[in-house]
């Protein structure tokens, strides 16, 4: 994709080269058959042919790099204070002893489309989510999607998933499961690996960490 | 001269987002791979947002070895380094790989990782630094960078004006298909650059003949005939030029400009029929391009040349309106910039749905006509203060949110001190009463296990009896006392049968010692059981107590100070942003300037060379007559 950026950005013609002044330059080449000259001339043309960068003063592009800098700074910046906003609002939120997690990933290489994920803990609808292609890609990717976090007492609870998708083949799929999961003092991990039935998996498995 | 060749063989260097995946079974840490579902949807920010907190918190452990990262800390060191680079930031990216780098690292790794540090250098035009990075390079180099690598370091010779050595590991890569296109197309450019013009034409024909299936591929296959028929064309050799053009796809994105030299190398050669052909096909394309608007002009040109003069007045004329028409839209553009449409066109949501929403800008009422514009966006540097200004816009609507959350949080934290203000000290009497009786039983039960286990080694019978017989024995004591050692008759026998009593609950005491033992043991386990359930339920309290404070406690101070970073940070934002949008609008007006001195210029030649043509037809169609 990027192999493909770089071709598309080079493409463009470059301004000011009008079919007369190319008629011009190449009567003058012909009158000037200097080997080094003409060589010269060439490797220009072929520079010219691909580059972007006549569009801007040399000033222009100090300014952008200047500012490119700056912006890299506030970026560190932001990112700091997102971090410590992040604990805040884990401590504020979801403190350790009741925090719960839940979390979908698709087992590798499943070709399930997975349109839609339910979750009910102890009989409350928690989350539904509904996922877009790009998700869909991020899970077959191998990325992982916290899809629910909250806060549940310690102790035994029940986790109640329901999985709607489609098959290779364009059918329908649907699964639910419930699953048992018990909430300890520390933050709970759940994960959720889901997968279609056609490649022999269970389609929904249950990791506690 | 050099930053233009550097920008131009840098082509095809693939930055791709190549941090490992650690992808259903293998994976072992669930914060990780959250981070590289953000990244898979381009979301950089949230991605290091989770990644730095989870690399923080590992480096920060007594026992790093413990955490579920340690299975993958050199993919997400490797992966920051990415995510910081996809995001732009390139200081942070550059410091990110040196530290792996610097780390007790494997060979292949480390050498990845200069690899991806060469390669940042190289973007920034550091090369003298990209090329020491490569140079950190030694021993076993992993397979799937083998070829890039040496294409890098073939781009960074380029750039510094090495070309012979670019030749020399140019033609010793065999890189895959992806990359071959490139290598071959860089070959041909170094040759060129090391004056072996001749060479260069072979290489360059090569490249121009690859199989290719990709858009890439092709793609740069079109731009290797493109310029081969350039160069061929410069050194008059026409029909070989016309070759080279005529392999140039009809449908790619070298297409009008190999039309347009296709022509050309027509007319040099004063074949001005075969001109026309490419040059008819151009004219009907996209009139903001500047191709076509030279084939407007090429066009009557060539009917001029044939002396089909009132063919060619007619083309100067809609060549004339083309101009006019473009004129009014690039004004149209520079007006619509001033008046910030551009950046907020550019800012808006649904457009940066688009890969291509730039493109798609020009779809917008009002919008600047960007295709005019595409050659600047093409440019990285260009392209780079576009994204710095949408990213500073993305920035800027998260701060704006933070501050909401941080007035929330306040509310929240107000409000559960007016919950709990109130509740706690009565709660805290209440427990302290608690406490204090269940530290006294606690106590007892301490006692009670130290006797019982005491007797394990030291038998103590008397004190398993139960309540009933010690209040007997006690009564059996209180008689004996109150016999004492009288030896009437009557005293007589009521001592021995008091020691017969006694004698009997001893013989119970010692013969049911055993079971009496176990029995307590029995009891004291079920006591364990009770004291364990008061124990946790104590602790549970506790915590939840502990809780209570802590959700409302000692927040005011972090948030002030958060408020107050977040505040200032977007009033910085705001500075720069203002900086950046100033500085796109002043180089896009430039650029459209530019572009309209040549459709002013394009405009005036086809105004007069209309009044020739019309004056050039009619003398032919008098001519007879005047002759």
């Amino acid at each position: 994709m990027a192999i493909g950026n770089r071709i598309t950005n080079t493409l463009n013609a470059a301004p000011g080269r009008s079919f007369t002044h190319l008629c011009d330059r190449w009567a003058r080449v012909r009158r000037q058959p200097h080997p080094t000259a003409a060589r010269a001339l060439v490797f220009a043309i072929v520079l010219c042919l691909g580059s972007a960068q006549g569009w801007t003063q040399q000033s222009d592009q100090q300014q952008m790099r200047g500012l490119d800098d700056e912006v890299q700074e506030i970026k560190s910046d932001v990112l700091r204070i997102s971090a410590e906003l992040n604990l805040l609002e884990e401590k504020l939120l979801y403190p350790s002893g009741t925090e719960v997690a839940v979390f979908v990933a698709l087992a590798q290489g499943d070709a399930m489309r997975l349109d839609a994920v339910r979750l009910q803990i102890d009989g409350q609808l928690v989350a539904h989510y509904i996922y877009s292609a790009k998700e869909l890609e991020a899970l077959r990717k191998g990325g992982v999607q916290r899809i629910y976090v909250g806060n549940v007492a310690t102790g035994d609870h029940k986790l109640e998933v329901l999985v709607d998708g489609k098959l290779d083949g364009g059918e329908d799929f649907s699964r639910s499961e419930q699953f048992a999961f018990r909430k300890e003092v520390k933050p709970k991990l759940v994960e959720l690996t889901l997968a279609g039935p056609n490649a022999g998996n269970t389609p929904i498995v249950l990791g506690e960490w | 001269m050099v930053r233009v060749s550097h920008r131009l063989l840098g082509l095809g260097l693939a930055v791709g987002l190549v941090c490992r995946p650690a992808s259903g079974a293998d994976l072992k840490d669930l914060y990780f791979g959250e981070a590289l579902y953000r990244a898979y949807q381009g979301q950089y920010f949230d991605a290091l947002q989770r990644l730095d907190t989870e690399l923080a918190q590992y480096h920060g452990l007594d026992e790093p070895g413990l955490d579920t990262l340690h299975y993958h800390i050199n993919g997400a060191e490797f992966a920051v380094g990415d995510f910081e680079l996809y995001y732009r930031m390139h200081h942070r990216a550059g410091r990110a790989i040196k530290a792996v780098l610097e780390g007790a690292v494997d060979e292949a790794v480390r050498n990845e990782a200069a690899f991806r540090l060469a390669r940042i250098h190289f973007q920034k035009d550091q090369l003298d630094d990209a090329l020491q990075a490569l140079e950190r390079i030694q021993g076993t180099v992993p397979e799937e960078i083998r070829d890039d690598v040496e294409f890098l370091r073939a781009n960074i010779y380029m750039a510094t004006n090495r070309p012979s050595e670019a030749v020399v590991v140019l033609q010793q890569l065999h890189s895959d298909a992806s990359l071959a296109g490139f290598s071959a197309y860089n070959l041909g450019i170094a040759l060129l650059q090391d004056g072996r013009a001749q060479e260069a034409i072979e290489q360059l024909d090569a490249a121009g003949q690859l199989p290719a299936g990709d858009p890439a591929g092709l793609a740069i296959r079109d731009k290797s005939n493109l310029v081969l028929g350039s160069i061929l064309f410069e050194s008059t050799s026409f029909e070989r030029a016309q070759q080279s053009l005529d392999r140039v796809r009809l449908e790619g994105p070298f297409s009008n400009q190999a039309l347009l030299r296709a022509g050309s190398a027509e007319v040099a050669a004063e074949h001005y029929d075969r001109a026309l052909v490419p040059w008819s096909i151009l004219v009907d394309r996209e009139p903001t391009d500047a191709a076509v608007q030279e084939a407007m002009l090429a066009v009557p040109h060539a009917y001029a040349s044939l002396n089909l003069n009132g063919r060619a007045a007619l083309m100067y004329g809609r060549a004339l309106e083309l101009f006019s028409n473009q004129i009014e839209r690039v004004d149209a553009s520079i007006g619509s910039i001033r008046e910030g449409r551009f950046l907020s066109a550019l800012v808006r949501e649904e457009i940066r749905q688009d890969e291509n929403w730039v493109i798609r800008l020009r779809s917008l009422p009002d919008e600047p006509e960007t295709y005019y514009l595409m050659e600047l966006m093409a440019s990285h540097d260009f392209q780079t203060a576009l994204q710095n200004y949408l990213d500073l816009e993305d920035l800027r609507s998260r701060l704006i949110a933070w501050q909401t959350s941080l007035d929330a949080f306040s509310d929240l934290i107000r409000l559960r001190g007016q919950n709990y203000d109130p509740l706690l000290p009565g709660i805290d009497a209440q427990f302290r009463e608690l406490d204090s009786r269940m530290h006294l039983r606690l106590e007892q039960r301490r006692h009670l296990g130290e006797r019982l286990h005491a007797m394990l080694t030291a038998p103590r019978p008397d004190q398993l009896a139960t309540a009933d017989e010690q209040v007997a024995g006690n009564r059996l004591a209180l008689i004996e006392k109150q016999l004492g050692d009288s030896q009437d008759p009557g005293s007589v026998a009521l001592r021995r049968r008091v020691a017969r009593l006694r004698g009997a609950l001893t013989w119970r005491l010692e013969t049911e010692y055993h079971e009496r033992l176990t029995a307590a043991h029995v009891h004291l386990a079920e006591l364990n059981a009770h004291v364990d359930a008061l124990n946790r339920q104590y602790d549970a309290f506790v915590r939840a107590r502990q809780a209570a404070t802590h959700s409302y406690v000692g927040y005011d101070a972090q948030i002030d100070r958060l408020r107050q970073r977040v505040g200032d940070e977007l009033q910085r934002v705001g500075l720069v942003m203002a900086r950046q949008g100033h500085l796109i609008e002043t180089v896009a007006i430039n650029q459209l300037e530019s572009r309209r001195e040549r459709l002013v210029a394009q405009q005036t030649q086809a105004r007069y060379a209309v009044a020739d043509s019309y004056d050039r037809a009619a003398r032919a169609q008098s001519g007879p007559e005047g002759r």
